[in-house]
């Protein structure tokens, strides 16, 4: 886990300003620009430390106390709950539903955020900067609204759409009395969650190619690059780290994600039930509370380890270089140009 | 001209038309893929027979009539927005605060402390952390009360707003506020007149997305809050059933659409105003 | 920063193992039935799983404009202020439940409030109730209202042979056929299936017609509670012995009557006489109601709450599902032992009742005044008042007598089916016993053997209750 800041580059603006080159030095050791000072600075941080603390920090740790307890909400093991150490832990590894809910989340958050919702948001981003204006304001309210509606409508929606007799999908495709949430359900809960949320990684995208220096495009362009060199060579290089924001949250929230439950309940027979959902079904329906909460500290270790990995596969390819490479590759493909 | 440049430059042709019918063929499966399960809500409520199926049978405004006189409607959207408003607000103003200070102020280890957070609040918006949850504000004496709920909420959001506007604000540059300070700027002066405006785009961005994650919340509300005066709409919506337990459509689809209309209007707004866009980027 | 930001550690985990240690403990608090019992001011909340203009939408208009306003009428002539507030909710009865019990152990929420009687062995153990003659004292027994509730139905909320409430009706399951299709499939209109069998030849006959789905026994895990209650349970009550033997504190594993359930599970589901996506279905029982009342299905087996509320004529009440000539079309029978003599007690008919009640928060301020409205809201007064927007079975013979006449099918449950029914345990690992037989039936309606599910259903009945609690073999 390296997120450590590193001194940010220097803004193209500061060049313009007198004395630029001792303010950017400046700023290299020096970030606190506008003189916030310390003391202010932990003001200003406090109230969302201390909320953080009080309604996040401490009910979390609760949970993964309860995670070495036989706690239940009713039941004897209510009234006086024993110490178990890691029994839960052993419990769950050994429990073949956990194992089969482990690697459907894994394949749930593969296929719906880190491949689906990532390339989607990216494409739809990309293709709005030059899609004519009326192509682009339709797409992108419809892709913006399955993203703001609320979860229960949302979940009500979709259901109307799969529904066996009278939903859209089998009107539209001539299959009445298919039951597409049971024969397919890992399909349907990955479709369902990259159209729910394809829209955050379209923004963040479409704020990440603004970043894109034009220019280059540009000789690149006169250059002959097909649009996908374009996209490899100058892109890609310059919103790698917006790529890794945008996967790191998504990644997590689907991680998170209970509304599969809503649109199959997990099933049929497990086949659609995540890590969220089966802590639901155990923690709350089963009332198995500590093993439930045992469960939660799986489920954000599964998510460090791949964090970890995102960030080392960031670190793979030094960013600075890449940039460069991808300069160079723009001033030659300009010298062919020119010649 | 070559011969075989006129070739290619004919197959490059070809290949453009070829690539402009998969491109429109591309977005008309995008947008049917996008607009298919809203078509339910678009028709739903209109419809004389409303099930399952998304047509319409017969225009009328019935449904309407029927949802605005259940005693329900008002009061939950009502608390809907006391405490998607509360929560989405104070998301804002401490996460824009704490990100602003955690940009400018070099602290050890903050990026590892910021992802911690977050995955903590990956526990806290699980369902096993419900029981701690509700006994915690049982002792703090904030069951039953909103602003517990509201509290609850945005312990959950605030790392992830943080994480998201600390990015905005990273990206602006630092010399604004330099040059401000050679002119002789006071840190209070600079906050007021040179970050907020150029943050704000940012903040409106994080406030509906904050919003949005309240407004459709059932669980949280349902369990903390007794009083069913109370309650926000996302849970109403669930009561929405026969005696029997058979979904009420005229009642759900109509609700849901009403429901929906807030959150739609007031991204619409923040859009004309500021541009609603995130940044991202962890700086290396 | 970086000091302060360690005090702050610190401070945070001394407050948080002082927190920790003493919020985990359950909340131990003693019951002392003459609180506030000369009190002249007594607020007092209702808490169920009701809700105006939604779900059990009769009861809580009754409990709005009959019980508060009478209560409360009723304490002012004795001149005490009494105010009685309705919390009512519209859930999934287990987001009720966990509500119910996260307030109960907080020693919080409503001091009267609805419970199904299959709850009652895991609040009770879990301390979140207590028996009446703690709460209340000795007026609970002396109750006259106790001499017209039955005493199976009392069962319902006993137990360790206590009282916990007071019951506020119950139910009981039979077979629904469509006379209709029985016609077309040249079944006759009065039948009665004496055996298992028999259920499937009519089965066989029906599957003959198209378009129609021949058995919906509920079966698998979306349907919940609705898989034991409807389906399983009925069905090995017609194999002799009962899940749960009480004498011996037993569960029956993978015994020969389990077997014979989960085989005739499979010689429906297996052979194309029910729908076995529909049990996999997670709206599968909205569906299973949904074709019913369209006559696309030929048996079914439910309780009375599926003859009042979900096919009845009315359509302002029963909706998308209301059957306008329910009366002639919908036949009923008893459900029948696996052979004749063969279900428990020796009966050739069996089937299982539920039930909950209005159960006291041993929280509550007000002991006396609170279990006066639960003895108010079960007087025949109220219950007659509660029969008028809703025929159902109440708990009090004085009130059935009157209301019953009226409805076919609750008369016939009432004089028929409940001297042969039997009852859920109300034992505090009943739910994950529940559980582990509606996967087993998911097992079979997916496909495994009866015999591979049921060894499934046996381990995992050893893991929820442990060896010594079931009965192999």
């Amino acid at each position: 886990m390296t997120l450590t800041s590193k001194p940010a580059e220097a803004e193209p603006t500061a060049a313009a300003l007198p004395g630029a080159a001792d303010v950017v030095q400046r700023a290299r050791h020096d970030p606190d620009v506008a003189g916030l000072g310390r003391g202010r600075a932990t003001v200003f941080v406090a109230p969302a430390l201390v909320i953080v603390a009080v309604f996040l920090v401490f009910p979390a740790i609760w949970t993964l106390y309860l995670g070495l307890l036989d706690y239940s909400l009713t039941g004897a093991t209510a009234q006086d709950p024993s110490f178990v150490g890691s029994q839960n832990y052993t419990d769950a590894l050994s429990d073949p539903v956990f194992t089969k809910a482990l690697y459907l989340t894994l394949l749930y958050v593969g296929f719906s955020a880190v491949i689906g919702q990532n390339i989607l948001g990216f494409l739809l981003a990309w293709y709005f900067r030059t899609a004519p204006r009326a192509v682009r304001s339709t797409l992108n309210v419809l892709v913006l609204l399955a993203w703001i509606l609320p979860g229960s409508v949302v979940a009500f929606l979709w259901q109307a759409l799969l529904d066996r007799q009278n939903g859209s999908l089998n009107a539209l495709l001539h299959t009445t009395g298919t039951a597409w949430t049971i024969d397919h359900p890992m399909a349907v809960i990955v479709i369902f969650n990259i159209w729910r949320g394809a829209a955050f990684s379209m923004l963040l995208y479409a704020a990440a190619l603004n970043t894109v220096p034009t220019s280059h495009l540009e000789v690149a362009r006169m250059a002959g690059a097909r649009p996908w060199q374009q996209l490899r060579d100058i892109v890609l290089p310059t919103v790698r780290r917006h790529v890794l924001t945008n996967t790191l949250l998504i990644t997590l929230w689907t991680f998170n994600d209970f509304t599969p439950y809503l649109l199959t309940g997990g099933g049929p027979d497990h086949r659609s039930e995540t890590l969220p959902v089966y802590i639901y079904k155990t923690a709350i329906l089963g009332g198995h509370l500590g093993y439930g909460s045992a469960i939660s500290l799986l489920l954000l270790l599964a998510n460090l380890v791949i964090a970890v990995f995102y960030i080392r596969l960031l670190r793979g390819g030094d960013d600075e270089s890449a940039l460069r490479k991808a300069e160079r590759k723009a001033r030659r493909a300009e010298a062919a140009v020119a010649s | 001209m070559t011969a075989g440049m006129r070739a290619s430059s004919g197959g490059y042709v070809v290949r453009r038309v070829l690539g402009r019918i998969v491109l429109y063929a591309g977005i008309c499966v995008l947008t049917v893929f996008f607009a298919l399960p809203l078509l339910w809500l678009a028709l739903t409520p209109f419809s004389k027979h409303p099930s399952y199926q998304a047509t319409l049978s017969g225009l009328t405004l019935e449904n309407f009539r029927k949802l605005f006189d259940n005693p329900q409607t008002w009061p939950s959207l009502r608390n809907s927005i006391y405490l998607a408003g509360g929560s989405a607000v104070l998301v804002i103003v401490l996460a824009a605060l704490a990100s602003y200070a955690l940009s400018r102020v070099r602290v050890p280890g903050r990026d590892q402390l910021l992802y911690a957070l977050l995955l903590l609040s990956s526990i806290v918006t699980g369902t096993a952390a419900m029981v701690p949850i509700f006994l915690m504000l049982y002792q703090l004496n904030l069951l039953d009360r909103q602003s517990g709920v509201i509290l609850v909420l945005t312990g959950g959001l605030l790392p992830a707003a943080v994480f998201m506007l600390k990015d905005f604000v990273d990206s602006i540059p630092r010399s604004y506020e330099e040059s401000a300070r050679v002119f002789g700027a006071k840190p209070g002066q600079i906050l007021r007149h040179i970050v907020l405006p150029l943050i704000r785009p940012g903040m409106a961005t994080v406030g509906v997305w904050a919003l949005v994650q309240v407004w459709g919340n059932f669980l949280v509300p349902y369990v903390l809050l007794s009083n069913p005066d109370k309650q926000p709409a996302a849970v109403v919506m669930y009561t929405f059933y026969d005696a029997g337990g058979q979904p009420n459509f005229a009642l759900i689809s109509t609700f849901a659409l009403v429901y929906s209309v807030p959150v739609v209007v007031l991204y619409l707004f923040v859009n004309k105003r500021y541009g609603f866009a995130f940044q991202g980027g962890i700086k290396g | 920063m970086r000091r302060s930001r360690q005090v702050t550690t610190i401070v945070c985990c001394v407050a948080l193992s002082a927190l920790l240690a003493g919020c985990v403990a359950g909340k131990k608090t003693k019951s002392d039935p003459t609180k506030n019992a000369k009190a002249k001011d007594v607020s007092l909340t209702i808490n169920a799983n009701d809700v105006v203009g939604g779900k059990n939408a009769a009861e809580a208009n009754w409990i709005n404009s009959f019980v508060i306003p009478g209560f409360q009428k009723m304490e002012k002539a004795k001149g005490i202020n009494a105010t009685v507030k309705f919390n009512g909710a519209g859930v999934d009865d287990e987001q009720y439940k966990t509500k119910l019990e996260l307030n109960l152990k907080t020693g919080n929420g409503a001091d009267v409030f609805a419970a199904d009687g299959i709850w009652l062995g895991e609040l009770a153990s879990a301390g979140y109730v207590k028996p009446l003659d703690q709460v209340v004292g000795p007026s609970a027994a002396t109750w006259d209202g106790w001499s017209q509730i039955n005493k199976s139905v009392q069962q319902n909320l006993t137990y360790k042979d206590k009282l916990y409430g007071i019951p506020n009706g119950t139910d009981g399951r039979v077979i629904y056929f469509n006379k209709t299709l029985f016609g077309q499939a040249g079944l006759p209109a009065a039948w009665q299936p004496k055996s298992w069998a028999d259920i499937l030849s009519a089965g066989q006959a029906l599957k003959r017609i198209s378009g129609v789905n021949p058995i919906q026994i509920n079966a698998g895990t979306p349907m919940g509670e609705a898989t034991t209650a409807q389906g399983f349970l009925p069905l090995l009550a017609g194999t002799g012995k009962p899940l749960f033997d009480e004498a011996t504190g037993k569960w029956q594993g993978a015994s020969s009557g389990v077997k014979d359930v989960l085989n005739f599970y499979k010689q429906i589901y297996g052979a194309g006489l029910g729908d076995p996506k529909l049990q996999q279905d997670k709206a599968g029982r909205d569906e299973s109601f949904a074709n019913f009342s369209k006559g696309k299905i030929g048996i079914l087996i439910e309780g009375d709450y599926f003859w009042r509320s979900i096919i009845c004529p009315d359509k302002k009440t029963c909706n998308a599902t209301a059957m306008a000539n329910r009366n002639s079309v919908v036949g009923y029978a008893k459900i029948p032992a696996e052979k004749p003599g063969m279900g428990v007690k020796g009966q050739d008919f069996v089937s299982v009742s539920g039930g909950g009640g209005w159960m006291l928060n041993p929280g509550t301020k007000f002991p006396q005044q609170a279990w006066e409205l639960m003895t108010y809201m079960v007087s025949a007064e109220a219950q007659n008042e509660l029969a008028k927007a809703e025929i159902r079975i109440s708990p009090r013979d004085d009130v059935n007598a009157t209301t019953l006449a009226n409805d076919p099918l609750l008369s016939y449950i009432s004089k028929t089916i409940l001297p042969i029914t039997t009852y859920r345990p109300s034992d505090q690992n009943y739910n994950p016993v529940s559980v582990a037989i509606q996967q087993a039936t998911a097992d079979v309606v997916s496909g495994k053997s009866a015999s591979t599910a049921a060894n499934t259903y046996q381990s995992s009945l050893q893991k929820a209750v442990g060896d010594a609690h079931v009965e192999t073999g």
